[in-house]
């Protein structure tokens, strides 16, 4: 059993709050990624699971074992770095061996074994004999990923491995760490900055800011689901469009206005008694789009283009509405130039609505996979 | 074809221009190194000369002595035993400097104790007070533990060394962090990360502090002039000293001195030559 919780977890240095309380349960098995802007207190967090750190207060149990007194060596973790913190005088194989001889209660033969293994699961056989320098740093996460192996630990923890590497290689490794998470099933906890690399691999991805959990929840469900408004533009890329509207209700139907927008928003949960000022309107970029490319025009409004972004697989706009700017995402290939008005829809299947402490009130669709717990706070 | 030609008439303008230049340049290079050679130069060539060779002030050729000087200094002068004592010294010195230093950089660096920073700068404070200015207290406390004419006398003042702990520390520092946890993770213990992983990755400035420490204490002076007199227990440098005392008809034999001072510099020269490029590694390390 390594599943992992996490109870009111506080970290504090000097006078300095890193980690103000955070409640996390990570099931036996899963991969859970840790994502938040930096300073966030994730790493903290990690290194709070690894015991690299001292718990301020609260708890944090691995399997039925509270483990925050108990030293890193016997917490049955291993941890992957992001600077791979790999011996530059030892070779690949002696750098996995290291540890695990000094922890002696391996026989040889076993530490062996499992070196043989880890280098064959990895694919760097043939860099046993190799000293990190003579490695290129994909070769170099690899063999650290291997030390880590080496160790059959409960639980993994990484904190931002890939960032080192250069873009198309992290891809490649991402690949790996998937498929090798599903070979093994060892809970894994993994730290990053990058919201692609936590959509991609989290079975669950944990959003953190200011020390403080803002949702946890499946890739998917956190883009379609944000539970406020830090999470809505954290997640996505480009990030979602915040413009500030206010509700009315008229009759059976709920509007929300802003400067050069009109729309009838959806009956939804949360629409119930709002009819307020200073709320915010929530729009992906991609939920947007040319009022010509849309079937049945719904409520259109227009904008004008400031700035064009060919990305190739698309067309990026950034519009002025009102005194906002929204970025849209439209068809590669529009012959749309900077200063053109075109006429713009949203998709009212994706709308958000938060309330002015950024908590999400209101989203267009609900699944109903999608408890009222995820609306909660 | 034509920038052929065009190359070589510059290359030929170029030597034309150049040589003086050059000429002038190496000609000051050839004249410092002699300038400041000149003194070791001396004496290697008095070092061959008989006595009143060397009073010939204008004789600069290779004497009549050849290396009887020598072999009359370490026979003769108890030389060799000098030289002995010395190297013991100096490696006693050198493997307890070291060996201190790097416990107590292991300990400022990776361990959290109270007042870790007033501890760091009284050990840095110590640069202020280097033997000689101790001398007398130091020379009290010798005599009252009775370790006078004693190898802990001529070393126990020399096995601490600020400088040497400052280098280590600063070696450690630059150790990535990660390092240290991925050991924490693995159950390394603070001995074993020492040995396994500190004192490898930090060969270079290991030993350049060993070539300066030994330099250093081969050319202690004074120190062993107080604290030692039993002369069959004294260093190489005040053995020297020794031979100027060895007057032969009222004229100091500069030709045995001589001798003395260039077998005094040999271990020195061998350990620098040996140990260089570390060395120089440690002095780029000091300058930052």
């Amino acid at each position: 059993m390594s599943d992992i919780t996490i109870q009111n977890l506080r970290k504090t240095y000097d006078d300095v709050r890193a980690v103000k309380g955070i409640d996390l349960e990570i099931d036996d098995g899963e991969f859970l990624v840790v994502v938040g802007p930096s300073g966030c207190g994730k790493s903290t967090t990690l290194r709070m699971l690894a015991g690299l750190e001292s718990v301020t207060d609260g708890s944090i149990a691995i399997g039925d074992r509270v483990v925050n007194e108990v030293p890193p060596k016997d917490r049955s973790i291993a941890m992957v770095f992001q600077n791979y913190a790999l011996y530059p005088h030892m070779t690949a194989a002696e750098n996995m061996k290291f540890g695990m001889k000094s922890a002696s209660e391996f026989s040889g033969d076993e530490i062996e074994r499992r070196v043989e293994e880890a280098t064959e699961t990895l694919d760097i056989a043939h860099l046993r004999d190799r000293k990190p320098k003579e490695l290129s740093g994909g070769e170099r996460q690899r063999v650290a990923i291997g030390r880590a192996l080496v160790r059959e630990p409960d639980v993994f923890l990484m904190d931002e491995p890939l960032s080192n590497l250069d873009a198309k290689l992290r891809v490649q490794m991402r690949a790996e760490l998937l498929k090798l998470h599903r070979d093994l099933e060892t809970t894994t906890v993994y730290v990053t900055h990058d919201q692609t690399e936590a959509m991609t691999l989290g079975d669950r991805v944990a959003v953190l800011e200011d020390g403080r959990l803002q949702q946890v929840a499946a890739p998917q469900e956190l883009y379609d689901y944000p539970s406020n408004q830090f999470v809505a533009g954290f997640v996505g890329e480009p990030a979602m469009n915040f413009i500030p509207a206010s509700v009315r209700q008229r009759g059976d139907e709920h509007v929300a206005t802003a400067p050069g927008l009109s729309l009838t928003l959806p009956a939804g949960s949360g629409l119930d008694g709002i009819d307020d000022d200073g709320l915010t309107l929530g729009v992906r970029p991609e939920d947007v789009s040319l009022v010509s490319n849309r079937a049945a025009a719904s409520e259109s409004f227009t904008a004008e283009v400031t700035v064009t972004e060919p990305l190739g697989e698309l067309l990026l706009l950034h519009c002025r509405l009102g005194d906002e700017e929204i970025r849209v995402k439209v068809e590669p290939r529009s012959r749309i130039a900077a200063g053109d008005i075109v006429e713009l829809a949203v998709d009212t299947d994706r709308l958000h609505l938060f309330d002015s402490d950024g908590d999400a009130v209101y989203h267009s669709s609900v699944p109903e996979q999608v408890t009222e717990s995820a609306l909660a706070d | 074809m034509a920038t052929e030609t065009d190359t070589t008439n510059i290359d030929a303008r170029r030597l034309v221009h150049r040589l003086p230049d050059d000429v002038l340049l190496h000609g000051g290079i050839v004249f410092s190194i002699l300038l400041m050679a000149s003194p070791l130069l001396l004496a290697v060539i008095m070092s061959t000369q008989s006595t009143t060779e060397v009073y010939q002030v204008t004789n600069l050729g290779l004497g009549s002595k050849g290396l009887s000087n020598y072999s009359d200094a370490l026979v003769n002068y108890d030389f060799s035993t000098y030289m002995l004592n010395s190297f013991v010294m100096s490696v006693i010195v050198v493997v307890g400097k070291v060996t201190l230093s790097l416990f107590a950089a292991l300990a400022l660096v990776y361990y959290r104790f109270p007042y870790e920073r007033a501890v760091f700068m009284f050990i840095l404070l110590t640069l202020l007070l280097p033997v000689p200015v101790r001398i007398v207290p130091l020379f009290q406390l010798m005599a009252d533990l009775g370790w006078t004419n004693s190898l802990l006398a001529l070393t126990g003042p020399y096995v601490a060394s600020a400088t040497a702990v400052f280098l280590f520390r600063q070696q450690f520092m630059g150790i990535s962090a990660s390092l240290v946890e991925v050991a924490r993770l693995d159950g390394v213990g603070p001995l074993t990360f020492l040995f396994r992983v500190l004192i490898p990755m930090s060969r270079g400035m290991i030993a350049g502090v060993c070539v300066i420490t030994f330099i250093y204490t081969w050319n202690q002076f004074l120190w062993p002039l107080v604290v030692v007199t039993d002369k069959s227990s004294q260093v190489v440098q005040v053995g020297i000293r020794y031979l100027q005392g060895s007057a032969q008809a009222g004229l100091t034999q500069w030709g045995l001195i001589m001798a003395g001072a260039v077998l005094a510099l040999l271990p020195p020269l061998v350990v620098l030559i040996v140990l260089h490029r570390p060395l120089l590694r440690t002095l780029t390390i000091q300058q930052k």
